[in-house]
């Protein structure tokens, strides 16, 4: 897309009567925010206490296999709230984000994040002991971490940088 | 007095360098969401425990003990990122009505999880799968969850009836 039809269709949406009643409603879009901040918390804490455990750190008298049942689904469940309530807030005030380089850079981590997770989850649904069976898995799983962490940090602080940024 | 504290605390030098800088009250709120994401997450895990409603399967003791840790971390990255915020411009934050009840709410939030500590806690090992736990900790458990959710919403309240960047 062009930037002058992306900048149309930031204008066409901006004027629909779904952004109109958004941006008209005072109280929507903090609520949304909130929404959108608690699903943020489920997904980041949840990502951070597996990374920990691939780390080492964080619950050694549990297998890796029984720390990511518990928190994969914390990670997966929230994203559909997520991304309703993200384009919410997207329909609220298109240009804000559409045209915004650092909404367009969180996008981009989400995908590495969403990547990485599944590079931890997918070995674990074939082999439950899959990074604990050499030394050298459990390098590869420390390196997943080691990825995971700043990355779901970016994400947040790219989120928080959109309301500061402004639109190309 | 209390409006002279307010005031003289705004105009240190760390807080008016957050108040004029153009980077530093963004990243500072950046640090601020990144720590309290994780105080909540890492509460709603012992108290999604205690309702009964996840980690059935590991006692209360074992996953308390697991995530304190990231909670207490976090929460010291919160309070001093949260102090520095105020700090910036303590004289409109001290008269926000949302940042008074956020505040209230985090205290409530604290006696809770003291009464839970000091007077529930006793006997927690042995709540054990698949029992549930106590009536008493199900209601501990619900009441810091919907607290932690009132103190998200009156965080994110406080920035639209404050002239900030949403």
């Amino acid at each position: 897309m062009t930037l002058q039809s992306l900048d149309s269709f930031c204008t066409w949406l901006a004027a629909t009567p779904v952004s109109q009643l958004l941006q008209t409603i005072g109280w929507i879009i903090p609520a949304v925010q909130t929404v959108h901040i608690l699903a943020v918390a489920a997904v980041v804490t949840s990502a951070l206490m597996i990374d920990l455990r691939l780390l080492g750190i964080r619950g050694r008298e549990q297998p890796v296999a029984a720390i990511a049942r518990r928190f994969l689904p914390f990670i997966w469940w929230p994203l559909p709230v997520l991304l309703a309530t993200g384009a919410l807030l997207i329909i609220a005030e298109p240009a804000r984000a559409l045209e915004n380089p650092v909404f367009i850079l969180k996008m981009g981590l989400l995908l590495a994040a969403a990547g990485i997770t599944l590079a931890c989850q997918i070995p674990l649904q074939r082999d439950e002991a899959f990074w604990e069976l050499s030394v050298a898995r459990k390098r590869a799983a420390q390196l997943i971490a080691c990825a995971s962490i700043p990355l779901w940090v970016a994400i947040i602080c790219a989120g928080r940088w959109i309301a500061y940024v402004q639109g190309t | 007095m209390f409006e002279q504290f307010l005031q003289a605390l705004q105009d240190t030098s760390v807080a008016t360098a957050i108040r004029e800088g153009e980077t530093l009250f963004p990243w500072i709120e950046c640090v601020h969401v990144l720590a309290l994401t994780l105080v909540i997450g890492s509460i709603a895990i012992v108290d999604l425990r205690l309702v009964g409603l996840a980690s059935r399967d590991r006692g209360v003791a074992q996953t308390t003990a697991s995530v304190l840790p990231v909670t207490w971390t976090a929460f010291v990255f919160a309070v001093t990122t949260g102090g520095l915020l105020f700090a910036s411009n303590a004289t409109t934050y001290a008269h926000n009505f949302y940042f008074q009840v956020k505040i209230a709410l985090i205290a409530l939030a604290g006696i809770n999880m003291a009464v839970y500590h000091l007077l529930l806690n006793r006997g927690a090992d042995a709540w054990h799968t698949p029992a549930l736990t106590p009536m008493r900790a199900r209601i501990v458990g619900g009441l810091s969850l919907c607290l932690w959710i009132a103190i998200v919403a009156f965080g994110r309240w406080i920035g639209f009836t404050i002239n900030t960047p949403t």
